[in-house]
This record gives structure tokens, C-alpha cells and sequence, in this order.
């Protein structure tokens, strides 16, 4: 009989947790209506609308497009700048705001993708960054050259200082340490791999594009502490794209 | 005697007034209010909404190596969806090719090793969702999908070198449910090829099918 109760209670147990996890956050509309779209996109087409006064619960988002749940149990998918127009259950505004110029200045991660040209050779670039304030942000890239006679690999660490981070054209300056491995091509004759420890200075430009978007461009001036005694130097142009979150 | 009755009843009405007044005042002041709302408050957090920008996956497929036969090719992509339309895509795979005509039919020593024959490439790139919209199944059934056009750079190593490559292609994303997503792909892999002593531009054509989670 104990074991009975025990059962049924954390049957109910179960079914609280269960029901606890399906209760979505609602919002109350405001508009003259909201419209639901079947997919997440602009061009998937409207089939339902929610009239002013209703509540509809948010499920889940997908880029711009939120999924929800109309009192009758319909879902579909609105823009986000219509759930903007949208009311908490006290009546306040939700805050279903986009990244705009402002938020530039005030992120904390940035992730990106740059090409150009390390020492004559084609190079690609993949960085993450975190800014710790305004100001400085500390970033980590990887990137592989491939030349004619060789590929490098470079990994740098390095400190990005960014003086006038509320400018949509913002430059910056960069110091950092790193290494970079050199595999000769196997058709070489002499063919012996490298692997040394590299600094290198730099400065570049952020252009705020919209949203979440950047556009970046930068020069490195690198210095290889190889290790037949004579420093080797690399000069690196890239631009590429990036975004914040 | 009959303005006494009047004066008497006026007073008797001032003080009911009087009273009632006061007992207005009484509860406007909240000292004897009898119900006490329960209001729960009711904020929308809006981080606690499920976002589901990034997708994970493996596919599998055949990837055409110039010279070097066509061969099961198997690779992972993560990709982060910024817009509706646009993602951002890194792949990583890996296929082993096979010999070449030349090599069989000369019987002579095989150009390259065990080890230099796999091929392995990573890819970093941009698409496009260019034509979102829907797929029918029957008459009931309605799906969400898109044909996506997708290009990068990235990097193969074949035979012993690191060769920059350029990846174009196009790609049919079905979506079973809003999470669950079915891949249909043709990529081309341009890389320079120059085991021959001489350098030449070759294109290697994969075809591939992949699943992906969105999370």
C-alpha cells in the first residue's frame, strides 16, 4: 500500500515536472493583430492571424522568427519585430530587441572569418573573441597558409584594443604572441618541418554593417623566433567578416 | 413642533452621511480591506527561450578525386544560422582514394603511399537559404525546406600536402520537424594538384546525404 502512494506520488511528481517544462512564456498582443507564418522566413505564407487582447506562448526561436502557440492550440512562426509589439502579462513591452549599433560597442563575443595573404601565400582565418569592456578584448585564431613551397599553421592569442568602440568605422590595435608550424610541400627536396614561437603587432578596422554583422580588415607585422638563430618576419593582410552575439 | 421634527430628522441624516463618509475613508485608507490579492507576477524571460541558431551533423557520401577514383567519403558540419537566409558552415571530412588507371596498367611502383592516399578537408563557408519554402507529402503532410547555395575556402591534405581549396555548391535541406533536418548536397572541391611535376587545377565533384540536430 506504501508502495502504492510512493507510485502515485512521484507520478505526480513526474506529471508537475512534465507540466512545469510545457509552460512556455506568454505574451499578450497589442497590435490590431499578429501575423503566423508556416515557416521561419518573410516568404512562407500567412495563414493564421491572433487579433489584439489574445495571449499566445513563445516556444522557440529560430534567428528572427519566434513559434507560438495560440489559445486554440495553432502554432506558427512571427517576426520578431511584430513580438516586439507584443505585452508581458503585466502589461509591460517585451524586449524582443534586436542588435543594433549600441549593442556593437557592448558585446561580449565576436566570432569571424577572414582571408587575405600571409607572405605571398593564401591564408584563412578563424578568431572568437571576448571583450572584457568596451575597450580591450582578448582573442584566440587559428589559421592555416598555403603556399607555393610550404603550409603554416599559426595559432595566436593576442589583445585587441579598440579606442573608439561607438564608432560604426572602428580601428584597432592588436599585440600578441603565438606559434606557427611550417610543413615544407613533400616535393621539395629539402624538406624539414618547423615549429616556432611567433609575436606580431597589427591594426585594422571594425565596420559595423547591421545587426549582428561586421566587416574587418587588419594587418600583422609578425616576427618568427626561429631557431637557426636568424628571426624570420611575415607581413599579413586579410579582411573578412564577422558577428557578434 | 413640526420644524423640530425637521431639524431632528436633518440631523439624523447628517450623522448617517457623516458616517458613511467615514467608512468610505476607512477603506479607501486599506485599514479594513477584506480581500487581499494574490497577483503573481508574470515576467517573460527572454533568454529562457529556446533559440536554435546552430546545427550539428554528420553526412556520408561519394567524393570524385580527379585521377583517383570515386570513393565513400564521411564528414561533421556545424553551421550558425544569422539570418533567416544566411548561415555560417564549417565541415571536416575525410575519404580514402583508390589508384589511379595509370597505376593499374603499368603495373609499376604506385605514386603514392597507403598514408598519402586519404584525404582529409575542412571547409569554412557562407550560404545562402535561396529558395526557402515548403515540400508536399500526399495531401496531409507539409514540410519545411530550402534550397541553399553555399561556397568557402578550406583546406585538403591528399597526397602529403596541404592544398587550399575552394568548395562551391548547392545543397536541399528537408526539415522533418522543426529540429530534425535531412541533407542532400553537391559540393565542388577545387584544389591544385602537381604530383605530376606539373601544377593543374582540379575539380573533385561529392555528393552527399547528411543528417543534422538544430540546438
Amino acid at each position: 500500500m506504501l508502495a502504492l502512494r510512493a507510485v502515485v506520488f512521484m507520478l505526480c511528481l513526474l506529471a508537475t515536472v512534465v507540466q512545469a517544462e510545457e509552460a512556455y512564456p506568454e505574451v499578450k498582443v497589442a497590435d490590431p493583430y499578429i501575423e503566423l507564418h508556416t515557416g521561419p522566413g518573410g516568404g512562407y505564407p500567412i495563414f493564421h492571424v491572433v487579433e489584439r487582447g489574445e495571449f499566445v506562448e513563445v516556444i522557440k526561436r529560430k534567428t528572427d522568427w519566434f513559434k507560438v502557440r495560440t489559445a486554440k492550440g495553432t502554432t506558427g512562426w512571427v517576426e520578431r519585430g511584430q513580438m516586439e509589439r507584443t505585452l508581458t502579462a503585466e502589461g509591460e513591452a517585451t524586449q524582443f530587441a534586436e542588435a543594433a549599433l549600441g549593442d556593437f560597442s557592448s558585446r561580449r563575443w565576436e566570432a569571424g572569418l577572414l582571408g587575405g595573404d600571409f607572405n605571398g601565400a593564401p591564408v584563412m582565418t578563424f578568431y572568437g573573441g571576448y571583450a572584457f569592456n568596451a575597450n580591450l578584448s582578448a582573442e584566440l585564431s587559428l589559421a592555416q597558409a598555403l603556399g607555393e613551397f610550404a603550409s603554416s599553421t599559426l595559432l595566436n592569442l593576442n589583445l585587441v584594443s579598440q579606442p573608439f568602440p561607438e564608432w560604426r568605422f572602428s580601428p584597432f590595435f592588436t599585440l600578441g604572441a603565438g606559434d606557427i608550424a611550417t610543413r615544407p610541400r613533400v616535393t621539395l627536396v629539402r624538406a624539414e618541418d618547423s615549429n616556432d614561437a611567433t609575436a606580431h603587432v597589427g591594426l585594422g578596422l571594425r565596420v559595423y554593417l547591421s545587426r549582428r554583422f561586421i566587416l574587418r580588415a587588419e594587418y600583422k607585422s609578425y616576427v618568427a623566433f626561429s631557431s637557426d638563430d636568424d628571426n624570420e618576419e611575415f607581413e599579413e593582410w586579410q579582411a573578412g567578416f564577422a558577428f557578434f552575439f | 413642533m413640526a420644524s423640530g421634527i425637521r431639524i431632528l430628522l436633518l440631523i439624523i441624516l447628517c450623522v448617517l452621511c457623516a458616517g458613511a463618509m467615514a467608512a468610505e475613508a476607512e477603506t479607501d485608507g486599506g485599514a479594513r480591506q477584506v480581500i487581499t490579492p494574490e497577483i503573481e507576477r508574470r515576467t517573460i524571460d527572454v533568454d529562457k527561450i529556446d533559440t536554435e541558431d546552430f546545427e550539428a551533423g554528420i553526412y556520408g557520401g561519394i567524393l570524385s578525386v580527379e585521377d583517383f577514383g570515386a570513393n565513400a567519403v564521411i564528414g561533421a558540419r556545424l553551421a550558425y544560422h544569422i539570418t533567416a537566409g544566411a548561415f555560417f558552415e564549417g565541415a571536416y571530412g575525410q575519404s580514402t582514394t583508390t589508384e589511379t588507371s595509370y597505376e593499374r596498367l603499368s603495373g609499376g611502383a604506385p605514386l603514392l603511399t597507403d598514408e598519402e592516399r586519404k584525404l582529409t578537408y575542412y571547409n569554412l563557408s557562407l550560404g545562402y537559404n535561396l529558395f526557402p519554402g515548403e515540400t508536399f507529402i500526399g495531401r496531409n503532410w507539409a514540410f519545411n525546406s530550402a534550397l541553399y547555395v553555399i561556397g568557402g575556402v578550406g583546406n585538403t591534405t591528399f597526397a602529403g600536402d596541404d592544398r587550399f581549396t575552394w568548395n562551391v555548391g548547392a545543397g536541399y535541406r528537408f526539415l522533418a520537424t522543426d529540429w530534425l533536418a535531412i541533407h542532400f548536397d553537391v559540393r565542388d572541391l577545387v584544389f591544385e594538384v602537381d604530383l605530376l611535376g606539373e601544377k593543374k587545377t582540379t575539380h573533385n565533384l561529392e555528393t552527399h546525404t547528411g543528417i543534422t540536430v538544430f540546438f
